[in-house]
């Protein structure tokens, strides 16, 4: 199926909280409501039309202007060979958390603790909540666009200006 | 595999950070009765860079040397996927010697690092000797690529728009000569070690992974393979020269045991490697005189826009996700990396096992940790 059957298909299922939309540039994603991410993921696996039984990707990515982090799951099936981006938005001060989708597709599992590790986000049921590639006791998200480098680590001192000989990157 | 009921007290075993089967800097917390696994659990995070803070700092072509440092054993592969994602953006037209360039350069290096693979995996289990053969010819690979663009293992070869110099003169006949020894070599490989007695017993029905498992873990690459699914990128998603060069998808078929094997993962990699021997033979064929870049890509500012796109590297699909805001950085550049998907897998894998297959399966999956830590 082509993008616009799978998102007639999920747009038909949900109504207004799974919403196809195709950008100028770039790809096009189903822009689902926040609390209903889990449920539409199941469907999006077990709907015989659909059946992604593959989640190959999850990137969260920070908004500071509009105030919103989102996070894209990207799908793919390998039975019929079609793939489709889901789009999650939420408000970005708080404690923004998604459902988790680990129940869905265990290959979640590494990929929503990364989500979580680098911003913030909490999946809710996952069952091993823990930060994946920063040490446990790392304070902050580095990859939020207003994360600050913390000056001192267990006793060493940070230098976020430090840049090797020949200066920092030109513009 | 099943396990059995408990003789002994349970006992924690650090496997890592500083072993050499671990491949790098990967720690496995081992919850052992006796020498049976009942629980691993993969500790990363000891080569974390955070590359993908960096990308936000530099300039669009400055990420693609950071790609190198990703998957230091197959940095072209890197190269490509990143500066393909970002072609996608901007919807660049290729010439037709670069494409060639750059699949060339990339399926030389699936053979390298596939011969790293294969050589490591002997020392993992025992055997030392094939690692001598498989770096003797990888030498000749990296003799290559220091000829056309000056770097044995960070390339920085394949930029946006194309790729950065013309191949030397001495390239092509020194090229052929390695096909001509590669395709002596694989036999070679196949008496030394992949039907060695001991090398299958120790790796015949160790870490089956059933091919539903692998796709539900969303394992790709040789791992997805070794398990029977036939699912090759270049092949079925095929993106620049891909669909006009002649090749095979090899599968795992449990020739020596079940289905999704280490013996089966492993396999897959060296007739990999013989197809990629093919590849580059065809390559060498179709080149033609031409221009190697793009016009107007020295400095390249996307529209605003979002895009995913994939590739087949040697450890499975590396995806970029990539966001533009229409200015000179990257405003997100998300890496999907294979080796980190894959890995996840172990701590379903494992337990039942015993610890010296341990070291059969992490070698069987094949990562490399610059590119799970990033």
């Amino acid at each position: 199926m082509d993008f616009a059957l799978i998102g007639a298909r999920l747009a038909g299922k949900f109504g207004g909280d799974a919403v196809p939309t195709v950008p100028e540039k770039g790809d096009p994603f189903v822009l689902v409501k926040r609390e209903r991410i889990a449920e539409v993921c199941r469907f999006c696996r077990e709907d015989e039309a659909l059946t992604f039984n593959s989640l190959h990707c999850i990137s969260g990515i920070d908004y500071p202007k509009d105030q919103k982090l989102a996070v894209v799951y990207n799908l793919f099936s390998f039975r019929h060979r079609h793939s489709v981006a889901l789009r999650v938005e939420m408000p970005r001060d708080g404690e923004p958390h998604l459902d988790s989708v680990v129940a869905v597709w265990p290959g979640a599992n590494w990929l929503e603790r990364e989500t979580y590790d680098m911003f913030g986000i909490r999946f809710d049921g996952h069952p091993d909540p823990r930060r994946i590639l920063l040490p446990d006791d790392w304070e902050g998200f580095p990859l939020r666009k207003d994360y600050q480098v913390a000056e001192m680590w267990h006793g060493m001192r940070i230098d976020a200006n430090y840049h090797p000989p020949g200066g920092p990157p030109k513009e | 595999m099943e396990i059995l009921e408990r003789t002994s007290d349970v006992m924690v075993i650090n496997m890592g950070p500083q072993h050499p089967s671990t491949h790098g800097v990967l720690r496995v917390e081992l919850k052992t009765d006796g020498e049976v696994i009942l629980e691993a659990t993969p500790h990363l995070g000891y080569l974390h860079r955070d590359f993908e803070k960096h990308c936000e700092a530099v300039l669009w072509g400055g990420v693609i040397p950071y790609t190198d440092r990703m998957d230091y054993v197959a940095a072209m592969n890197n190269n490509f996927g990143y500066c393909l994602a970002v072609e996608k953006l901007l919807g660049t037209e290729i010439p037709e010697r670069a494409s060639v360039l750059r699949v060339l350069v990339s399926e030389l290096n699936r053979i390298a690092s596939h011969l790293l693979a294969f050589g490591t995996y002997g020392i993992d289990i025992g055997a030392f000797t094939p690692f001598l053969y498989a770096f003797r010819e990888r030498e000749m690979i990296l003799d290559l690529f220091e000829h056309c663009c000056g770097a044995r293992l960070t390339y920085n070869y394949i930029r946006i728009g194309g790729v950065s110099r013309d191949l030397p003169p001495e390239f092509e006949p020194k090229c052929r000569r390695l096909v001509r020894t590669m395709r002596e070599a694989i036999p070679e490989y196949n008496n030394l070690l992949s039907y060695n007695q001991i090398f299958v017993a120790r790796t015949r029905d160790i870490g089956v992974i059933p091919a539903e498992l692998a796709i539900a873990w969303g394992c790709t690459g040789p791992v997805l393979r070794g398990s029977g699914v036939k699912w090759d990128l270049r092949k079925d998603e095929p993106y620049s020269i891909y669909p006009e060069l002649q090749f095979e998808v090899p599968v795992g078929k449990g020739e020596v045991g079940t289905v999704g094997d280490c013996w089966d993962r492993y396999m897959v990699r060296l007739r990999e490697m013989e197809q990629s021997v093919d590849l580059v033979e065809q390559c060498l064929d179709r080149l033609k005189p031409g221009p190697v870049m793009a016009k107007g890509t020295r400095s390249v500012k996307p529209p605003k826009g979002e895009v995913y796109h994939r590739t087949e590297t040697p450890r499975g699909e590396l995806g970029f996700y990539i966001v533009s805001d229409g200015g000179k950085k990257a405003y997100r550049c998300k890496v999907r990396s294979p080796c980190f998907c894959n890995l996840s897998i172990l701590s379903e894998i494992a337990p039942g096992h015993l610890i010296a297959d341990m070291v059969a399966l992490i070698g069987s999956i094949d990562i490399v940790l610059g590119e799970v830590d990033r």
